[in-house]
């Protein structure tokens, strides 16, 4: 193995391949080796490393140069002058929204975007090489695993998870020790550990980044479950959406296969296990737990009454413990540190690190790894570099589709498991969406239902009809059709929907919908009474008027107009007439003057 | 099939390949010498070796030695930053292989930046 004197870093995650990562990979390499550094000079591609608003991000070891948005024809430059000459190329290095303030000299942990976060779930993301195991390995990698076979027994393991006070990443929040306690408490000639990496919140990515970056940790952690439960198999189930997650899976999966990581008699213990990848096809309600094992087993993905819960009868009716990518990320960390190192960090009934994915009107897009108790604030303001353009926050979706809006008046709330259920929202996966003045709230709740009417499998009456009934409301009261009394019927189905749907999807549908009713009643009441829309985001409620004292009748917007809806004079104030006008919003973005608004 | 030995022995490997990439420096102290062709023409090179060859020789191994651009103040070189653990950094201008001893002994070993070689003072 070579010692090179530099490490050019290259995120390889979904976020930065589809912004070019793998060209800008190959044309490193290229370029290295036309100026004679391919004996000094590594280049690595690693998994995602959150700050995906600045992709794709390069990284300079050992200085710790951080370059971000780096296009192809940029790599010559950095080669050129970095890698050749020492000198940091300063136009890419990144800069802080905030501050503006360029960190060539800092490390990566002095970046506002890191110096608040601690990274747990995703600690090897974006610092190894997925597709090397060895890398892993220097990384503290199986050290866990070694430590549970030699020398700890189940009950210790399962013992040391409860104490950490561990709870499930994947919105539910249940303990994981107690999961484990119970599965392996049921006798059967065979047992599964099975994984859930079926990430559908839309806006939530932080499994597929964990599979991406550091596959082996999920590995490790389910292997040590399958220890402790008795279970010698394990099942992935993927979505087939995360193609890039699934084939480094696959390379990892073989990569411990070769070493004995997985297989039979593991560290000569006498204890086998290995893992086996299935992957989903997208539906949403395959995330629920009964209704994904029946994915597995090759039926149709439809959830199933509990009890039976998966515990005493699961996948191919054999008891099975399941558990999401993020939690088994935190599994191994927990083994090799010990409970009260975990349990050290986070909130009273929340220990711990949760990642966030941060998306919608905020300057950092990308994912957050926070100690839980952080308050939203901190969060969205200091990590996420707060929304753009100077508009004003309006509220925070946490929780995709089974969540709920939070807003302004809660920023300061410490996020936990517990908090964010007592604001009206929940955990869910950790999906992070933020909202300016610009957004309409009623129509982000129709947004998340329209989501849940199409993801409903159908299977109970409460989420197909009801669902599709709130949706027919709320449609209404965008389309400027709203009655007095609707807000009163939407809160009447969605407490029975929630009292008698089948499995968590149904049951935590009408949550958006609840909680802007909650905190953004005068929104809903504007629709319905005024017909009109606060945030003049639904198109059926406003109109675009030009201002003419502003106007100067440059005719820029008659011309570009696609319905022919604005007239007038060259050099005199135009109008539009609002019955031709297709709303499409191009004249505002025309005009020069400001002269055009919507009312 | 790796044995427990094997896989510690492939950790130890490896982990010296990557330790560069480790951003754990709270115990490392970092010399960084300006060694763009101001600097070099300056009479960096010089400096940077004697910076090596004192730091060797009080086998302080806590300490690393790296080169930078060129940042601007051509007409200051050879300029070197020094940066202790939790600390400012501290930038020394016009050094020479002479200055090189004191800086070691005063700022690395008993923490005293040497005021007189700073940036601050050649500045006022």
């Amino acid at each position: 193995m070579d010692i090179y004197r530099a490490h050019v870093l290259c995120c390889g995650g979904t976020g930065c391949s589809s912004s070019g990562s793998a060209q800008l990979i190959e044309r490193f390499e290229e370029k290295i080796k036309e100026n004679g550094l391919d004996k000094e000079v590594k280049v690595i591609r690693t998994g995602c490393f959150g700050l995906c608003e600045a992709g794709p991000v390069v990284i300079v070891y050992p200085e710790g140069t951080f370059y971000s948005r780096v296009k192809v024809d940029d790599v010559d430059e950095i080669v050129t002058e970095h890698l050749l000459k020492g000198r940091k190329v300063q136009h890419l290095v990144y800069s802080d929204h905030a501050t503006h303030e360029q960190n060539a000299n800092k490390g990566l942990a002095e970046i506002n975007f890191y110096k608040h976060q601690h990274r747990i779930a995703l600690r090897n993301c974006g610092v190894i090489d997925p597709e090397n195991i060895d890398e892993y390995l220097a990384f503290d990698g199986y050290k866990a695993l070694e430590k549970a076979l030699t020398s700890m027994t189940r009950e210790q393991v399962i013992d040391e998870i409860l104490k950490s006070g561990l709870r499930g990443r994947g919105g539910g929040g249940f303990p994981t020790g107690l999961k484990w306690k119970f599965a392996a408490a049921s006798v059967a000639d065979q047992k599964y550990v099975a994984c859930n990496a079926d990430e559908g919140d839309p806006g939530a990515f932080m499994d597929r980044s964990v599979l991406e970056g550091d596959p082996h940790a999920v590995l490790e952690a389910m292997a040590i479950a399958g220890y402790a439960i008795g279970a010698s198999e394990g099942y992935i189930y993927v979505r087939a959406e995360y193609p890039i997650a699934v084939k480094r899976l696959e390379i990892a999966i073989g990569q411990a296969r070769e070493y004995g990581l997985l297989g039979k008699n593991i560290f000569e213990t006498g204890f086998d296990f290995d893992i086996k990848i299935r992957l989903g096809a997208g539906a949403f309600v395959c995330g629920e737990e009964t209704a994904l094992m029946r994915s597995i087993e090759g039926k149709r993905g439809e959830p199933t009454p509990r009890p039976p819960f998966p515990a005493v009868k699961g996948l191919f009716a054999k008891p099975t413990m399941l558990n999401n990518v993020e939690t088994y990320a935190n599994v191994a960390q927990i083994i090799l540190h010990g409970a009260d190192w975990f349990a050290a960090m986070g909130t009273e009934k929340s220990k711990g690190t949760k990642v966030f994915a941060l998306g919608g009107k905020i300057n950092n897009t990308g994912l957050v790894e926070v100690p839980m108790g952080t308050p939203l604030r901190t969060i969205i303001y200091d990590i996420g570099g707060g929304i753009p353009n100077g508009k004003k926050f309006k509220a925070v979706q946490t929780g995709g589709p089974s969540g709920g809006c939070l807003p302004a008046e809660l920023l300061d709330t410490p996020v936990d498991y517990d908090n964010l259920i007592a604001a009206g929202s929940m955990m869910g996966s950790g999906g992070m969406i933020v909202m300016d003045e610009d957004n309409c709230m009623v129509d982000i709740a129709r947004f998340f239902l329209d989501f849940t009417v199409d993801e409903s499998c159908g299977k109970c009456a409460p989420c197909r009809i009801g669902t599709r009934r709130m949706l027919e409301i709320l449609e209404r009261i965008v389309n400027g059709k709203g009655e007095e009394g609707d807000i009163e019927k939407l809160e009447n189905l969605a407490k029975t929907i929630k009292a008698t749907a089948l499995c968590g999807l149904g049951q935590t549908a009408p949550n958006p919908v609840l909680s802007t009713i909650k905190f953004f009643r005068h929104e809903y009441e504007a629709h319905i009474r005024d017909k009109k829309c606060p945030a003049h985001h639904c198109q059926a409620l406003l109109n675009y008027v030009i201002d003419p004292e502003k106007c100067r009748g440059c005719t820029a917007c008659a011309r570009v107009c696609p319905g022919g809806a604005i007239s007038g004079e060259v050099k005199k104030p135009h109008s539009i007439d609002p019955s031709k006008c297709l709303k499409c919003g191009a004249c505002m973005e025309k005009c020069r003057f400001g002269a055009i608004s919507k009312v | 099939m790796k044995s427990l030995a094997e896989l510690q022995a492939i950790r130890e490997k490896t982990l010296n390949r990557i330790n560069l990439r480790k951003e754990d420096e709270a115990e490392a102290t970092r010399v960084v010498i300006g060694m763009a062709t101001c600097g070099i023409a300056a009479g960096a090179r010089p400096v940077m070796l004697a910076f090596m060859d004192e730091i060797s020789k009080r086998g302080l191994n806590h300490v690393t030695v790296s080169q930078t651009g060129c940042i601007g103040m051509c007409r200051l070189e050879p300029m070197v930053d020094v940066i202790l653990p939790g600390q400012e950094k501290v930038t020394y201008v016009h050094m020479t292989p002479e200055k090189v001893g004191r800086v070691v002994a005063e700022h690395i070993v008993n923490g005293r930046p040497v005021e007189e070689y700073t940036i601050g003072a050649a500045e006022k």
